[in-house]
């Protein structure tokens, strides 16, 4: 047994038992979790491991800078918009293109739409079921999900007793059927959950509901991108005509109609985030008001970029602002500089990779990133190069590199753009934040402040949630302002002057950002004789699910584990519960190494 | 495609969508994609049939799905067979397989896909899948292996096959004028010759095995 103090302040102790989760489902990709339980059950040390290899980067050498989204775009499955997003941006600051106006607002309604969608999907689909159990919602009396319905969001139209009954039957026919289909992987004896069955209910019928609405916002991609899925994004501005009084012929320009009806369904997801989906967080977290642990690293360090600015080119118009928080100083805001090459750095210490002969240690900025596989393992691995049992943390353990700021790792997401809004004042972020933790208050009899309450895994779930309704306000804020610009005769979309490749300097370097759904999405693109020389894309899963860094600092998914109890280790619902609330994307962080077909995560207690 | 294409459509037969699944980036993963991508390029298909490419989609695909009169799922899957094997499998069978069979990462998002338009009332009438046996999907970056690109022409034929018999469905090949937008389904910078021909070589690249997935392969 090793008890070892971090230099970021955290006790790991690998001693007691070792469970392994592998892979941890629900997510996007593949990864699997290691973690030491005391006598208690109460996890002490904490191993995340990306299992695939990250080789997206040697992809894109050699190819056109131009063209670089369109791959990017193809990384995975549900972070296409954002990938495609840094990527054009990036090589517009390589080659100081700026993009008209009208471009910069569509782009951000596809941006903000993509954000909306994602983090609605991930809650009901991907985590509500780590709180929400679905087979307990069949014993709930309708007519009290009904006055629950009431009582959380008194603006939702569907409440009715009779309504509940009816999804209620649906969900029952469903499981008679003996196909309990999606549900079949829960835990769903475990006392871990705590919700009562009117509220279960309540959930699960939400959760079809989402279902139901998702498939209408994504029409907005459709209109703007042109296709969906796979929209069209160009370097220069947005592939997609302006012709307000034309009509739907071929080409299909953005006209009068189709504009209202993105409106339409801007203000429907509007609703359904203000009625439905913040009040279902703010109710089920209510539940779990004594379950206040998964904070880890967002009490101490948190980064984003800063995105979603009111005046192109203006990073103070950030409603997103950027920065980094240090040690829990909400009162000190850093500034962040992705091009400043001591800033943003990646570590592979512990990571199977390699810098060179003497170059274990350091940290590269990602223009001089170098991915460079390099698969070893510690003289205390349990198991064979192919099958692993236990990695050894002292050594390398994961496919996913460690990024750090200025040395320090950060968690990045929902959560740490709000804190960071929060401690900046931004107005409304700050009055939805008070409004929400007073009506979470009011429901649980408790009086948390924001210090308390958002470095939780519940806190993370709630900044999503109001992350996705200030995505919702902010679109149609962007709405008004299309249609101001257009009525202002403004018609361009794109800029081309740049497009032809012998515009280019011989040699060019830029920076993409993102507030991605994930967090913070950094592309970086080196150009040379027209051509990609280089290209790294730091995720936000990197940041959060990365290993050790060469000073033995832990990222945020280990310490989010550190000190919380399990009420069942064989069942671990805590882990995956609060893992889900950072909604990885190990696709993006790595890339597949094994193949696997089980369903089921793996669970073995040692 | 566009999803006004099929509301100009007034046919009795409801949707029939020929769905192309995997990642273009792993090799004989992208199979399902390719196969949609050559039937784009060589034919136009009226409503109510229609091709996509679904890359992986999965959970994000479901708004395309449903309601569909019929289903046809084209991708490349692990069957325990001699690589470039075809083999189709209809009805239940097909999430099975899937759930079963499928070795990469939208293997859960399509089969859960399944499932929730079945919990939701809206399942497909007719499902099947086209599937063929992957040489290799490890190798990132690259292209379909020769054995797997041979099957392209012939389950694009099969695919038009069970448009004709169990639908009575009949593309028609493009005019030598078809637009441009009809013709092309995919992306022009990451079709099957752009995304092959435009790979930089191993060394330029810097590829390297992954020793883990060379031992698995041997093994």
């Amino acid at each position: 047994m090793t008890s070892t103090q971090t230099p970021n302040g955290f006790s790991l102790d690998n001693g007691g038992r070792r469970i392994v989760v592998d892979p941890i489902t629900r997510i996007e990709g593949h990864m699997r979790i290691e973690a030491n339980v005391d006598e208690h059950n109460i996890i002490r040390n904490a191993v995340s491991t990306g299992t695939m290899w990250r080789g997206l980067e040697v992809i894109l050498k050699g190819r056109d800078p131009r063209d670089a989204w369109a791959f990017v775009e193809r990384i995975c499955g549900v972070c296409t918009g954002c990938h495609a997003l840094a990527s054009v941006r990036a090589v517009e600051d390589a080659l100081d293109i700026r993009i008209p106006t009208n471009a910069f607002l569509i782009r951000q309604i596809m941006e903000k739409v993509l954000a909306w969608h994602d983090h609605v999907v991930h809650f009901y689909h991907l985590h509500a079921l780590d709180w929400v159990n679905p087979v307990n919602a069949l014993k709930a009396d309708p007519r009290a999900t009904s006055a629950l319905q009431l009582a959380v969001s008194p603006n939702n139209p569907k409440s009715s007793p009779g309504y509940f009954r009816d999804v209620q039957n649906r969900l029952k026919k469903f499981v008679e059927s003996g196909q309990l289909g999606i549900f079949r992987n829960g835990y769903w004896d475990s006392s871990a959950y705590l919700l009562p069955p009117e509220a279960d209910l309540m959930a699960v019928t939400h959760y079809l509901e989402a279902l139901d609405f998702q498939k209408e916002i994504v029409k907005v991609h459709t209109i703007l991108g042109g296709k969906n899925p796979h929209p069209n994004y160009m370097v220069g501005g947005v592939p997609c005509a302006i012709n307000i009084d034309g009509d739907m012929a071929a080409g299909a320009p953005l006209n009068m109609e189709r504009l209202n009806f993105i409106k339409l369904k801007l203000q429907e997801a509007f609703e359904f985030s203000q009625n439905v989906y913040v009040p279902d967080v703010i109710a089920i977290a209510s539940y779990y008001k004594n379950w206040l642990y998964g904070g880890g690293l967002s009490a101490k360090n948190l980064m984003d970029y800063g995105d979603c600015p009111t005046v192109q080119g203006d990073p103070s118009t950030d409603r997103f602002p950027g920065g980094v928080i240090l040690n829990g100083n909400w009162d000190e805001i850093h500034p962040i500089d992705a091009r400043d090459p001591e800033q943003v750095q990646e570590f592979v210490t512990h990571s199977w990779y390699e810098y060179g002969a003497g170059r274990e240690d350091i940290g590269l900025h990602p223009w001089e990133g170098v991915t460079d596989p390099h698969y070893v393992l510690g003289p205390n691995t349990k198991g064979t190069r192919t099958n692993i049992q236990a990695v050894d943390e002292e050594a390398k353990y994961s496919w996913v590199k460690a990024p750090r700021w200025r040395g320090n790792a950060c968690e990045v997401g929902p959560l740490a753009r709000y804190i960071l809004a929060y401690s900046k004042g931004v107005p409304y972020v700050k009055a939805q934040v008070d409004d929400a933790l007073g009506r979470f208050n009011a429901l649980a009899g408790t009086s948390l402040t924001p210090r308390e309450a958002l470095p939780t895994t519940i806190g993370r779930t709630l900044a999503r949630a109001l992350e996705a309704h200030y995505c919702a306000q902010q679109l149609l804020d962007d709405y008004d302002a299309l249609i101001a610009n257009i009525v202002n005769g403004d018609l361009a979309t794109a800029n081309v002057a740049k497009w032809d490749p012998a515009t280019w300097p011989k040699e060019a370097k830029g920076v993409g950002l993102v507030a991605a759904p994930r967090g913070g999405l950094g592309h970086w693109i080196k150009i040379r004789d027209g051509r990609i020389e280089n290209y790294q894309c730091v995720v936000p899963s990197t940041w959060n699910g990365g290993p050790r860094d060469a000073k033995g600092n832990i990222g945020a998914f280990e310490a989010a584990l550190l000190g919380m109890p399990m009420s069942n280790p064989e069942q671990p619902v805590e882990i995956l519960r609060t893992l889900h609330s950072f909604d990885p994307c190990m696709a993006c962080a790595t890339h597949v190494m094994a193949p696997d077909g089980d369903e089921l995560a793996r669970v073995t207690v040692r | 495609m566009t999803a006004n294409k099929t509301e100009q459509a007034a046919h009795p037969l409801g949707r029939v969508l020929i769905l192309g699944i995997g990642n273009i980036l792993w090799a004989d993963e992208g199979f399902g994609v390719r196969v949609v991508e050559y039937l784009a390029a060589r034919y136009h298909f009226p409503a109510p049939a229609e091709l996509m490419d679904g890359g992986t989609q999965g959970l994000y695909l479901l708004p395309q799905l449903e309601g569909l009169d019929g289903l046809i799922i084209v991708d490349a899957i692990d069957f325990g067979l001699p690589p470039g094997t075809i083999h189709t499998v209809r009805g239940a069978d097909v999430p099975a397989t899937i759930g079963a069979r499928k070795m990469s990462l939208h293997q859960t998002g399509f089969q859960e896909v399944l499932a929730l338009l079945d919990l939701r009332g809206h399942a497909p009438r007719q499902v099947a899948l086209i599937g063929v046996q992957p040489v290799n999907m490890q190798d990132y970056g690259g292209g379909l292996t020769p054995p797997v690109a041979a099957r392209v022409p012939e389950v694009a034929e099969a695919v038009l096959t069970m448009l004709a018999n169990d639908y009575g469905l009949r593309p028609t090949p493009h005019t030598t004028n078809a637009a441009e937008d009809e013709t092309s389904l995919v992306t022009a910078a990451v079709t099957r010759d752009a995304y092959e021909s435009g790979r930089p070589s191993e060394e330029d690249a810097c590829r390297h095995g992954d020793p883990r997935v060379l031992a698995r392969m041997g093994g």
